[in-house]
């Protein structure tokens, strides 16, 4: 994959649309960021402790109940088996230690699902750092397991109260909470989204699914799969495993939710710091994304999958609240694993659209496991 | 003083005859708006910066989103407030305060002629910094249009005189780390950035962000211009108080820059 030009932009999206005070924290973090990545140190320190706390590597699952059911052979990257139950780990432990190598005593991040928030207050409590949590207070309600855990944790949760209640919001705070304490706090940002070089650093620290999985199908396959599939909300953990596999054969495939889908219903704009896909009215309002699972919640998308999107390299499907409570059952029943409402995403599109994956091999990035979503699916299958 | 001369001009007038300048902030849309403006004008403001709400307004604080909140709520659009501005009689330049998709989304060229259009001098895009303004900035001076750009605390000294260079009407210095609000005390770093603005630049520099009290504008004006209201004045259109509890405020804090 492409780095992005000097002002983060990959082709005609991306960029730094943010207020004059944060240009300079941002410019500061390109430029750490950049010498901590060839730096063999901080490579090696990241590894050990992505090896040592979070883990990896996660391994990949041969699906044979599902793969009969789906007729395709369905393979998962298994980030559910992370530590804190998420992909998200990849990315906060990297800017973790970024944060620290910096000066920065304090994390502040947002959260959806809560599985960001969870993953960041989990590196604020290893490296002893201060951290505070902006959540929607919609988001609040329905993942109050999360909200438990980051307190546990140590952190600061604080309810995002205007607008849609939800992620979108919930970034609105943590930014201005940043334009506010810039000078000690480091915004860990939790997907490819936000101003350069956040959609390019997160995407790094996130490179390591894809190149495990790579390898990973090298070994089992002897060969790359025909789909690789995952879900986007910003779009992190499909950028992750979309990065092994860029420049194979592979065709692939992100899964929104119908009720959020940047790709096909969006418009070119800028929100969050970035120019990209956003769902918004003629005069340029937002508007809100709806969708079951508050990790997809979000009217935007990472810029990169835009651009992937554009040049026709990633295509982009999307699925319904309905369609995606079926897949969290059938891969419960099929394979004994309970997957979080978002990679169940990608798996309704391969239900959907099982005729034309006929005989394929797909990889499903399974991101997170479901376990934050049992209370949310219990009260709607009864 | 007149409405069409200009932003920069009519500020610069001002400080060339040892006046200091005042700028409120009003929320467009919001109920009475227009009186408010008037009103604000009548009681001595030398520009005035009228919001448009955006449904993201990330360098805001509460009082100014809630406002922008009640006026998204009732449907109205960017269109409709440039339209009732282009039919108020008024005599000082306006700028406009939106962020950056609202005019991303009109089209460039089409957002800058419709500010022309509406004789509205300048523009204020807090979500636009420097590095990325050229598009816009070309394009608006195209309609004689001013961009006045943001020079924040954490500006270092390498970026600030390219800022104080590249804005026109005015330099907006950021008076604090953080986002607009109404603040107990004029922050430390108010005075600090009008200096360092002072030091690189002849264009007038104006503080604003945490200046909501006549004796914090009197204060900060010492050392900048003039100062920028927004919050403390919208609180006022909140409570109730309309275009004559603003009117009252914008003498109270007149009074007090005259009297530096």
């Amino acid at each position: 994959m492409n780095e992005p030009t000097e002002l983060g932009r990959f082709g005609k999206f991306g960029g730094m649309f943010i207020p004059e005070t944060l240009i300079p924290a941002c410019q500061e973090l390109e430029i750490a960021f950049k010498q901590a990545w060839s730096s063999t140190d901080f490579r090696k320190e990241l590894d050990d402790l992505l090896h040592d706390y979070a883990g990896r590597p996660s391994p990949i699952t041969r699906c044979d109940r599902l793969s009969e059911e789906l007729g395709c052979q369905v393979i998962l990257k298994r980030e559910d088996l992370n530590h804190t139950g998420s992909h998200k780990i990849n990315n906060v432990l990297g800017q973790a230690l970024l944060a620290k190598r910096m000066g920065k005593t304090r994390l502040v991040a947002e959260t959806g699902a809560g599985q960001h928030g969870v993953a960041t207050a989990t590196a604020a409590a290893l490296f002893g750092m201060e951290c505070v949590v902006y959540m929607g207070e919609v988001d609040i309600e329905r993942q109050a397991l999360n909200v438990f855990r980051m307190r546990l944790l140590g952190a600061e949760v604080r309810p995002a109260v205007s607008g849609s209640r939800t992620l979108k919001d919930a970034i609105n705070e943590a930014m201005r909470d940043w334009v506010a304490t810039v000078e000690d706090s480091h915004y860990c940002l939790g997907s490819v989204m936000g101003p350069h070089p956040y959609p390019w650093m997160v995407r790094e620290f996130h490179r390591v699914i894809g190149a495990e999985a790579y390898s990973q199908c090298m070994d089992v396959l002897d060969r790359v799969p025909d789909v690789v599939t995952a879900c986007v909300g910003g779009g992190s953990n499909a950028i992750g495993i979309f990065s092994g596999f860029v420049d194979t054969e592979a065709e692939l495939v992100g899964v929104e939710p119908a009720g959020g889908a940047a790709i096909e219903r969006g418009i070119p704009g800028v929100v969050h710091g970035s120019l990209s896909y956003i769902l918004q009215d003629e005069w340029g309002q937002v508007l809100e994304a709806e969708s079951i699972s508050a990790g997809l919640d979000y009217p935007g998308i990472g810029p990169e999958h835009a651009h992937l999107a554009d040049i026709g390299r990633a295509r982009y499907e999307k699925v319904t609240d309905a369609e995606v409570i079926e897949a969290f059952q059938l891969l419960s029943r099929t394979e004994g694993i309970i997957p979080a409402l978002e990679p169940a995403h990608a798996l309704a599109w391969m239900s959907r659209d099982r005729e034309s994956l006929s005989g394929k091999t797909v990889l499903l990035n399974l991101s997170g496991r479901g376990d934050k979503d049992a209370m949310q699916m219990m009260e709607v299958l009864g | 003083m007149s409405r069409h001369e200009g932003i920069e001009a009519a500020l610069t007038k001002k400080i060339q005859q040892g006046g200091k300048c005042l700028v409120p902030y009003i929320t467009g849309g919001f109920s009475g708006y227009l009186e408010t403006i008037s009103a604000a004008a009548d009681a001595g403001a030398d520009a005035i910066e009228i919001g448009i709400p955006f449904s993201d307004p990330v360098m805001d604080g509460p009082t100014i989103q809630m406002a922008n909140d009640v006026v998204l709520s009732k449907g109205i659009t960017p269109e409709r407030i440039l339209n009732d501005i282009a039919s108020l009689e008024i005599d000082v330049p306006l700028a406009i305060m939106t962020y950056y998709n609202v005019v991303y989304r009109y089209g460039l060229e089409r957002f800058a002629a419709e500010l022309k259009e509406s004789a509205i001098s300048g523009a204020i895009l807090p979500d636009l910094p420097l590095l990325e303004a050229k598009p816009w900035m070309d394009t608006a001076a195209k309609s004689s249009i001013e961009t006045i750009l943001f020079a924040a605390p954490t500006t270092t000294d390498e970026q600030l005189p390219e800022i104080c260079e590249n804005s026109s009407g005015f330099v907006y210095a950021v008076g604090l780390l953080g986002v607009t609000g109404a603040r107990e005390e004029l922050a430390s770093s108010a005075q600090v950035i009008a200096r360092r603005c002072k030091e690189v630049t002849d264009k007038p520099v104006l503080v604003g962000v945490g200046i909501g009290t006549p004796k914090q504008a009197q204060e900060v004006a010492k050392v900048s211009d003039g100062c920028i209201v927004g919050s403390a004045i919208v609180q006022r259109l909140l409570d109730g108080g309309g275009a004559e509890s603003v009117g009252e405020f914008v003498t109270e804090l007149r009074t007090a820059l005259d009297t530096i």
